[in-house]
Parts: structure tokens; sequence; C-alpha cells
């Protein structure tokens, strides 16, 4: 063995050890972020399995939503299917109460059930205290949740979205 | 429910990187193997064939394990502990053939090491196959307990007890000798984290505010001291500074965990400060390792080892001789507690640093797993082991560097000796489990109709 090639050796292994180690880190770097999947009905063990996104639709798939500005609040589906109310600065609330912004006809609904409201950016909808409960899709909401264009919120029987 | 626009956070799998990196650990424990051979006797070892097979199909297994049974398991910890058990035979194998050349009749650690290697694995998937679900270990809390004790006391009775080197921590099990220290960290590990997880808010919120330091009541304090006379105890009877160590920084560093009280440190520092001055003042072979740690080369005759292993290291610098170029077979022990500067010498500071650093990706794995695990025992049971690891390695590695007395302990996955590798495997086995648990997805909530339900309610 000449001392050459053993430097060689001693030199390269050094290399591959840490470019085992620097890619183990980046194996973890790219673990700290879970991978954000659109729930299937197939479940999300197939989701799961879905070739990596490209990171740049990771970042972008959040804001996809925000591209236009909720003017609407739509009842699609209910006793008051097709009503709707223009979206300001104030605050709505809906219920069966008469103080409502729209007046449900819905058993199910409390007399103040659901505010939706706005931090100028975002639309926000809250449960007021209601005795069936606000929910998008099996979440119960018990805090102010935001929700982008589109989102089904259900009060009772009643279903409302923002819309444009 | 339609479902759309609802996402979900899902931990990727990883499984493909986990074989990438498992490939790159297995080559490189090849390299190292035939780097050795070549550098030491200029050919390719023998052995490099069966230790390449061997190597193969344990990491196969591994991975077809980790696949078929925990599927959604870390996928850095096999590969980081596959690259360090690789490294720890590569060097076994170093000093075997430097003892050759230096004795008349050496018998081999190396294939012994290989042997334990498969074991570890084996141990391995035991544990990932019996215990589905780390939830079940919590059920059976004092048992671990019990078994930790007894454990530590089998090295004290006369017949199955051996001391070796001046600790009587090894028992004698026929053809194999065994050191239950090992197994009993598992057990006691186990027992903190179910003991802690029953009792943290008992031992968090009740108590005293004195200094500025929350004080919790005499009578929580009651385990505190327990596991501070056990600790006391291997210290005094097996005479094991480490194991002692490890205890006992294992148990304070966990209740800080469950209770999140600062306290616990305070009190656990200032009952860590009283032994040492009580084992420096009582035992002479404690003083004589703080004599060695504080100036080493007053006393060569005594302090050889630890001399030896800091010129080894001087004499790596920082890229080492390389493999089989350096001689650590002159530090004694170089296979086991001194197998880090054995590593220094020959791969020099870059090559110790990226083995540090595989250790510190370990722990780092360890305590992420316990950040995300749901609930209180899986959660103390991962950081316990993580630290466990971490406290080891930081007692037997600043050991032998000359940064805190020596005190002896194995460094986990590179030291010869079966105990050790076995239950690092197992302690590997139980974290990928509860990483398994934590990253799978949670199952498909199932949208109820409950239109028809409320219209009963409806008066």
């Amino acid at each position: 063995m000449s001392e050459l090639t053993l430097t060689l050796i001693k030199l390269g292994f050094l290399a591959v050890l840490w470019i085992f180690v620097l890619s183990a880190v980046s194996v973890i770097r790219t673990d700290i972020f879970g991978t954000k999947v659109t729930e299937t009905p197939a479940g999300p063990g197939v989701a799961a399995r879905t070739p990596k996104p490209a990171p740049k639709a990771k970042v972008t798939k959040p804001r996809r939503p925000q591209r236009g500005t909720p003017k609407l609040l739509y009842v699609t589906d209910g006793p008051n299917a097709g009503q709707s109310v223009p979206l300001g600065d104030q605050p709505i609330l809906l219920g069966r109460g008469t103080d409502a912004a729209i007046r449900l006809d819905d058993d199910y609904v409390s007399t103040r059930h659901a505010r939706f409201a706005s931090n100028g950016a975002e639309w926000f909808v809250e449960d007021v205290g209601s005795t069936n409960g606000t929910f998008i899709g099996s979440q119960r909401v018990t805090t102010p949740v935001p929700i982008a264009l589109g989102v089904q919120v259900r009060l009772g029987k009643t279903i409302v979205e923002l819309r444009k | 429910m339609s479902g759309t626009g609802e996402t979900t956070w899902v931990p990727r799998k990883r499984r493909g990187a986990e074989l990438v990196l498992t490939v790159m650990a297995v080559g490189l424990a090849i390299f190292a193997y035939c780097a050795v051979g070549l550098g030491a006797e200029g050919r390719v070892p023998a052995g490099a064939v069966g230790l390449a097979v061997t190597l193969v199909v344990v990491a196969v297994a591994a991975n077809l394990l980790i696949r078929r049974f925990a599927p959604y398991a870390d996928p850095v910890l096999l590969p980081l502990v596959l690259c360090l058990n690789g490294l720890g035979l590569a060097m076994i194998y170093r000093i075997d053939l430097g003892m050759e050349a230096r004795r008349d009749s050496w018998t081999s650690l190396a294939p012994n090491q290989l042997m334990w290697t498969g074991i570890g694995v084996a141990a391995f998937a035991t544990v990932l196959l019996v215990v589905r679900d780390h939830r079940r270990l919590q059920t059976l809390t004092y048992s671990f307990g019990l078994a930790a004790v007894v454990l530590l006391i089998l090295p004290l009775l006369p017949g199955i007890g051996q001391n070796i080197r001046g600790a009587r921590i090894w028992i004698n099990l026929g053809p194999f000798s065994f050191q239950p220290g090992e197994a009993a960290k598992i057990c006691l590990a186990i027992f903190f984290a179910g003991y802690l997880a029953e009792k943290r808010e008992a031992l968090a919120l009740a108590g005293r505010r004195v200094l500025g330091v929350d004080l919790p009541r005499a009578r929580d304090l009651g385990p505190i001291m327990i596991g501070w006379l056990v600790s006391i105890g291997i210290l005094v009877l097996q005479r094991d500074l480490g194991s002692s160590l490890l205890f006992f920084g294992l148990f304070v560093v966990l209740l800080f965990i469950a209770t999140e009280r600062a306290g616990w440190i305070v009190v656990g520092g200032g009952l860590f400060a009283l032994g040492t001055w009580f084992g420096y003042l009582q035992f002479s072979h404690v003083r004589r390792r703080f004599e060695a740690w504080q100036d080493p080369f007053g006393d060569p005759d005594q302090n050889g080892q630890i001399i030896n292993a800091l010129y080894g290291l001087a004499h790596g610098g920082l890229l080492g001789r390389g493999w089989g170029q350096g001689s650590p077979e002159l530090t004694p022990i170089g296979y086991s507690d001194f197998i880090a500067t054995s590593l220094g010498e020959e791969l020099g500071l870059t090559g110790l640093m990226a083995i540090l650093l595989i250790y510190g990706l370990i722990v780092e794995r360890g305590l992420r797993i316990a950040l995300t695990c749901r609930d209180a025992f899986g959660k103390l049971l991962a950081a316990g082991l993580a630290i466990s690891m971490a406290i080891q390695v930081f007692v037997v590695v600043g050991g032998v560097t000359h940064l805190i007395p020596l005190t002896g302990l194995t460094t986990p996955f590179l030291s010869q000796g079966g105990s050790s590798i076995v239950m690092n495997w197992a302690i590997i086995a139980i974290l990928l489990r509860i990483s398994d648990q934590t990253r799978r997805p949670a199952p498909p909530v199932q949208p109820v109709s409950e239109d028809e339900a409320t219209q009963v309610v409806k008066l």
C-alpha cells in the first residue's frame, strides 16, 4: 500500500462519513414539516403515499383560497336555502332570533347561534353558545375558526358558505 | 360533509429515505472494515465477505421489519444506529489486529461482537413484534421497577456475581457474562416514566415556594430519595460510578420534564453534590478518579490509561492517522470504554465529531418523538431513553477525553460487549414503536348522519 493510497482512503472515509451524517440531517430537515394533504374519500393512508409534492406547492396550497374576497354569506341548504346576506365590516349574527342577519327557520338552530366576523383579511366563524353547535365538516366550532371561500359551515340543518 | 378543502397533517413515512441511508450506513461499515485491513496489513481482510453478508442481512431484516410492523416510524434512527454499530465493529477488529501483532495470544473480539450484533437485531425484532403499543407497558410500571431492582442486585449475589476490573457489575451465566445494569436501564426508564405519568400533578402542584424555587411536599420527595439511595447504593456496593450517575441523572431529568419545576434540578443537583462529596471522602477509588482527572500526568504509572488515550487523540490530530495506521491498541480497554479515543486517533477530530453528531441526532430524534407523542407515558419514556443515551455518551466520552473524571460506562453501539449492544438495540426498538404510534395518522372520523337521531329529540 502506498502512502498516497492510504491517505486517499483516510480522506475518502471521512468524506463518506460526513456525507452520511449530512444526508441524515437533510432527511430530518424535510421530516420536520409533514405533508399537508387534502383528505380524499379513500382516507389518509392513500394520501400519505402520494408522491412528495414539490416544496413550492406546499407553500402555495393554503394561500389559494385567499385569492378572492368573499362578498356574500349564502345559505346553501336548509329551510332558508337560497337566501344570502352581503358581507361588510360588521359582524353577522345567524340564528332564529329577530336580531339575526338571516332569520333561520330551522328548529335545530338556537336564537343566537353563530357569528361571522372579519379581521380585515380573513373571515372567522364563532359559535355564540348554541345548543346544537356549529360544525365545519365533522369538527365542532369552539373557538373563532378562519373560514375560506366555499367552506361549508353547518348550523342545525342549515348549511352556509362564503361566496364571492 | 363533502370534505373538500379539508387538510390534515400527515407525516411522511420516508421508508425510501431510510433505505438509502441504511445502504450508506452498511457501505460505511464495510468500507471501514476493509480500510482497517488495508491500513494495518495491506490487504482486504478475509472476514470482510462474512461481515458484509451479516450486515446486509441485518440491515435488510431490520428494514423489512420496520416496513411491515412500524411503517410510520422515524426514518433516520435505524441507519444512524447501524452506522455506529459498523464503526464499532471495524474499530474492534482494528484493535484485534494490533493486539495480535503485539501479543502471542489474543482471542479476537470482532467475531464475537458481530454475533452480538445479530443477537441485538433479534432483540430489536422481538421488542418491535411483542410491544405493539407502548402504552401497554404502562400497566407493568411496578413490575419493571421491581425487575430493575432485582437486576441491579444480581451482581452482588455470591456465586453468579463477578468482580471484573474493580466493579461488581457482571453476572456469570455459563459461557456468557452479562451486565444486568444495561437491562436495568430500560426497566428503570419504563418505571420512572410510568410512575411520573401518574404522579406528575401531585409532584408539580403541591408544594411550597422557598427562595423562589418550588419545592415539592416532603411525602412526594419519597421517590426521589429512594432513587438517590439506590444510586448511592450502587456506588457503594458495586463501585460503579458511571451507572450510579446515569440512573440518578435520568431520574432527575425525568422529574423535571414531568413536573416542569426547576426545583427538582436544584434538589437533584444538591443531592448529587452531596453524594459526590461523600464518595470522595469515603472511597479511595472515587478519590483516585478525581486525582487522575485533576492531574493525570502527576502519576503516570497509575494513570497510564488516560494518558495513553490523550496521547492517542493528539496523535490523531485533525484528520486522524487513518484506519489501521494509529496504535489504539496501546490504550488498555481501547475496544470498550476507551473506544471513543481509539476512534479519535484513527479518524481524528473530524471523524470523532461526526460520531458525536450521530449520537446527537439519535438523541434529537428521541426528544422529537417525545415532543410529538400524544400520551404522557410515551413522552416520558421516549425522553427518558433519549436522555439516558445522552448522559451515557457524555459521561463516557467526557471521561475518556479528560473533560470530567473518568467513570466506566459503555459507549452505546460502539463498545465491545454483548449486553450493551443488545439492550441498546432494544431501546431503539422501543423508540421506533413510540414513533410509529405518534406519526401514524389518526383513523378517519366517520361522519355521523345525525339528522335521524336529532328528530327524536324534537319536542
